[in-house]
């Protein structure tokens, strides 16, 4: 069977792109720690030496639409391209295309449904940053075939919290059944506090920078129950109203399991938003 | 009331760098034409088998109309939505790095929680 080797949760900043690789007077004066902090991220995705990765991220109302809008989202295609025009315009993004691993998208659709969830799928999917942008940050080559997983965070009536953290169990399963020794990495990108358009965006920290210290706490601790306990849809409005793509950390929480404490952490306190990387390795790390 | 008639707007327009700078210039006309063309069209479908029955509210064509962001938000427009097509008409405009979106937060800052229902 497959084997999960390396369990990743982040924020997905749009503007890491263009920061990291503007210079001069262009380059803001965050830039060179967030590239370091970044390259160390890296580093534990490198380490575990992966040959497949699931993806999990939020369309951003690109493909996914309100007259037709699934709640899970399976992507099934030997390629996706990546980024629009709009993620070009306003952050700077490269257009992509990245090889999907369809045998594996076949096997988490296929028992996906029969473990319970009424997966949606599509055979033709142009990707976006939630998943471009951990490309960028953590395989910049981007050389190895994905699993697009999209979550609805972002256009009500949402899936209860409770059922992301099951999504994320189960994904867990359905690569550890996965019948092939490829070397499987999950990683999921989401957000702390987060204001988009309302009176609390564009501030010199995430809207609530106890709330982000809080969810840090959950994450890097697997303490999934105690996050589920104090967490709800109600809830999420109060820390920002783009704060639903905690949900997408809570789904990797489930990936990485009950009470498993998370071997890599770090955070970055930026404007608008804080950064956060977690990394799981579910059997350690060879030779170590 | 059609929340989601003013969100297909923001959408449609915002992936068309052609109908962004329309409606950056004549915002009024935009909508009129918008409107009346392509309000019903399903977007996955020939044009023949367009929808019946969608039109804006007078407080919602005035709002897009307008360029109203703040009554747009008022309205329960998806506010992404609102402040991706907002921030690739307007930032230009501005000379900080993030001016125009620390405007539009403040224009914003009598609102408090709960904000207005965003659903559809």
């Amino acid at each position: 069977m497959a084997e999960l080797v390396a369990v990743i949760a982040s924020t997905h900043h749009p503007f890491y792109y263009r920061a990291s690789t503007a210079t001069g007077d262009d380059r803001p004066p965050f830039a060179d720690e967030w590239v370091r902090k970044i390259e160390a991220f890296r580093e534990t995705l490198t380490r575990a030496r992966p040959d497949v990765l699931v993806m999990v991220g939020s369309d951003h109302f690109h493909q996914l639409w309100l007259d037709n809008m699934p709640q899970f989202l399976v992507g099934k295609a030997p390629f996706y391209d990546a980024n629009w025009y709009n993620e070009e315009r306003e952050f700077g993004l490269p257009r992509m295309t990245l090889a999907g691993q369809e045998d594996l998208s076949a096997h988490v659709l296929r028992h996906g449904l029969d473990a319970g969830f009424d997966l949606a799928f599509s055979n033709e999917l142009r990707i976006d940053h939630s998943i471009t942008c951990p490309i960028i940050t953590l395989r910049p080559q981007a050389d190895l075939p994905i699993v697009p997983v999209y979550t609805n965070i972002f256009a009500p009536p949402l899936p209860q919290p409770s059922r992301f953290v099951q999504l994320g169990r189960t994904i867990r399963e359905l690569v550890e059944s996965w019948p092939s020794d490829r070397r499987v990495a999950v990683i999921g990108t989401g957000h702390l506090s987060l204001e988009l358009g309302g009176p609390r965006q564009f501030g010199p920290h995430g809207p609530d920078p106890e709330f982000d210290q809080k969810a840090v706490g959950w994450i890097a601790g697997g303490d999934i129950e105690e996050c589920l306990a104090e967490v709800s849809l109600e809830s999420l409005h109060a820390p920002g109203n783009a704060t639903h793509g905690f949900m997408d950390f809570m789904l990797m929480m489930g990936v990485a399991g009950e009470g498993q404490k998370a071997d890599y952490v770090d955070t970055y306190d930026l404007f608008h938003t804080m950064e956060a990387y977690f990394t799981w390795y579910p059997g350690g790390i060879d030779g170590e | 009331m059609s929340r989601y008639l003013v969100d297909k707007f923001l959408f449609t327009v915002d992936r068309d760098p052609a109908l962004v700078e329309r409606y950056r210039e004549d915002p009024v006309g935009t909508v009129a034409w918008w409107e009346a063309e392509e309000a019903n069209r399903l977007l996955s479908c020939i044009a023949d088998e367009r929808s019946t029955w969608l039109a804006f509210d007078d407080a919602e064509r005035a709002a897009l109309a307008g360029h109203d962001y703040r009554a747009l938000f008022a309205l329960g427009a998806h506010p992404f939505l609102t402040l991706t097509l907002f921030i690739a008409m307007f930032e230009r405009d501005h000379d900080e790095p993030l001016g125009f979106q620390r405007e539009y937060a403040q224009r914003l800052a009598d609102f408090s929680l709960p904000y207005p229902d965003i659903a559809t």
